[in-house]
């Protein structure tokens, strides 16, 4: 189970107008804003569940999963995750969640595919007979078998995804974090991504907490949402909440973004 | 531990991959070994009874720091690391069971090694048949050999824990760059890459000695030449014994430290 209570986090960022003078302005002066990434965050999410969370560009989606994931610490509020304090143990807190982050590569670069999985086994201290089981379903899941002997720098985005996506669970986690894990990835990609997550979720009874910004993947994939925007819980209920007759999804997600001048 | 040493694993059998970069090494290396000693050939002509140490032992600390280029120059950092910090991917390493501070330095240390390994004997080859003052002396006894193989590893172990200072830093800089010329500049200077530390002037040397950087390639290659022995030897180990101690102590904090209150990078 996951609780979030009001949790607030907040940045510093360095801001000048454009131009020489201005540069050389804040060579002396420099002006800080501090940004309310999170502002009183609350929510609770049970085993098994999915969540699409959602919101535009900004809306403060990746801190939340980073405070949830353990690597980053909040201003204040708290939380935890099957009662831990996510980022007071990383180190026991990250053996039990599995995070796929679609802008970033957890794969290294230069070497077959099979060898980070292989360093993974390690890291995790997975037994062999689970790691073999594992590795054996998400290879028939995810169409790996031809993958897995390539070097990660040799793959397509969707191949590599596909590949990303098992490495997060070889340690079968009860948790998967999955931030925009269909980004850039061609139609017939993206299903399989689905499939699989729904077939997951149904098999393994693993939790998952979704954002993207691809309201197909919230509407084939999660019954529950939760709206955010500059920082704070706008809505948290069902699709159909917001959903007006057979208004095209985007368009009611845009509509709903503006209504709420975000 | 298992967890490390298959990180160790990994970036060894990473770092031997490339066959064609290693061969390249060789040549420059064996090139500029071959260089310096000529232009060290002309100062000991001008006056031999000049200089701290013997034409032939100068001739053996250059072909052995050639040879073991890749374990003791800073320059030599992992862009990996650099990139993982400036572009946010240190998120999923964060997201792990381990130790940053530990996972990096064993992979420091395995990277180094493999680069040394595919590099190193060529050039002990070629330098050992060199005719008698240009090339490398055999080791004087299996005393002298084994001191020099162990404070080899030391000075290894001492160049890696101060590389892991500038990358822990980088988490607060973001960017590497400044670190890097300022810590690799002095490390070049201070360490006798460019000349050997008895070369320098006796109150800059007595003061140099004492600094990290004397504890990393200064101790095995002038053990290994003679020019340290006997009681001498006994200093320098201690001094690199304890610099190994206080760098990887205040690395390890800082990088704790940093991952409490790190700021990822990019979306």
């Amino acid at each position: 189970m996951i609780t979030m209570k009001n949790v607030c986090k907040s940045y510093k960022v360095a801001r000048r107008n454009a131009g020489f003078k201005e540069a050389c302005k804040s060579l002396f002066h420099r002006e800080y804003e501090t940004i309310q990434a999170l502002n009183d965050v609350s929510f609770t999410i049970n085993e098994g569940e999915m969540v699409g969370y959602i919101g535009p560009n900004g809306a403060g989606k990746s801190s939340t999963i980073k405070i949830l994931s353990g690597i980053l610490t909040p201003d204040s509020g708290t939380c935890t995750v099957n009662g831990r304090v996510p980022w007071e143990n990383r180190i026991q807190h990250v053996k039990n969640i599995g995070v796929v982050f679609g802008q970033k590569s957890q794969l290294w670069w230069d070497v077959p595919v099979i060898d980070s999985f292989l360093l993974l086994k390690d890291i995790y201290s997975i037994p062999d007979d689970i790691y073999q089981n594992n590795l054996e379903e998400l290879q028939k899941l995810l169409d790996l078998k031809q993958l897995l002997r390539t070097p990660t720098r040799q793959l397509s985005l969707g191949q590599r995804m596909r590949c990303e996506i098992a490495a997060s669970l070889l340690h079968s986690p009860d948790i998967l974090f999955l931030d925009e894990p269909t980004i850039g990835l061609d139609a017939v990609s993206k299903l399989a991504v689905r499939e699989f997550i729904l077939r997951l979720n149904e098999t393994h009874k693993t939790t998952v907490i979704l954002t993207t910004h691809d309201m197909q993947d919230i509407e084939a994939l999660t019954k529950r949402i939760i709206l955010v925007g500059k920082g704070r819980i706008l809505l948290d209920g069902s699709l159909a909440d917001i959903k007006e007759g057979n208004a095209n999804i985007d368009e009611t997600v845009a509509q709903v973004y503006r209504s709420y001048d975000i | 531990m298992n967890k490390y040493l298959s990180f160790f694993r990994l970036r060894f059998a990473m770092g031997m991959q490339y066959r064609m970069a290693a061969f390249a090494g060789v040549i420059t290396q064996f090139v500029w070994g071959a260089m310096e000693i000529l232009i060290y050939t002309a100062f000991y002509d001008a006056n031999a009874a000049a200089f701290p140490m013997t034409f032939q032992a100068t001739a053996t600390y250059i072909w052995l720091q050639q040879a073991f280029l890749a374990f003791f120059m800073a320059w030599f950092m992992e862009e990996e690391i650099f990139d993982s910090i400036i572009s946010g991917n240190i998120a999923y390493e964060l997201c792990r069971p381990i130790r940053i501070y530990n996972m990096w330095f064993a992979r420091s240390v395995a990277n180094r090694l493999s680069r040394a390994i595919l590099r190193c004997f060529p050039i002990l080859l070629i330098a050992a048949f060199l005719s008698k003052p240009y090339g490398m002396s055999a080791p004087s006894s299996a005393v002298n050999f084994i001191l020099f193989l162990v404070t080899m590893i030391l000075g290894l172990l001492v160049t890696v824990s101060f590389c892991m200072l500038v990358y822990v830093l980088t988490f607060f800089t973001v960017s590497p760059q400044g670190l890097r010329i300022v810590f690799v500049s002095m490390v070049e200077f201070f360490a006798g890459a460019v000349i050997p530390l008895p070369f320098f002037p006796d109150k800059i040397r007595e003061v140099l000695e004492l600094l990290p950087f004397a504890a990393m390639q200064n101790v095995p290659l002038r053990i290994y030449s003679d020019d340290l022995s006997g009681i001498a030897i006994v200093k320098p180990v201690a001094l690199q014994i304890t610099w190994l101690i206080v760098l990887t102590g205040v690395g390890y904090n800082l990088c704790r430290y940093a991952e409490k209150r790190v700021r990822l990078q990019g979306g």
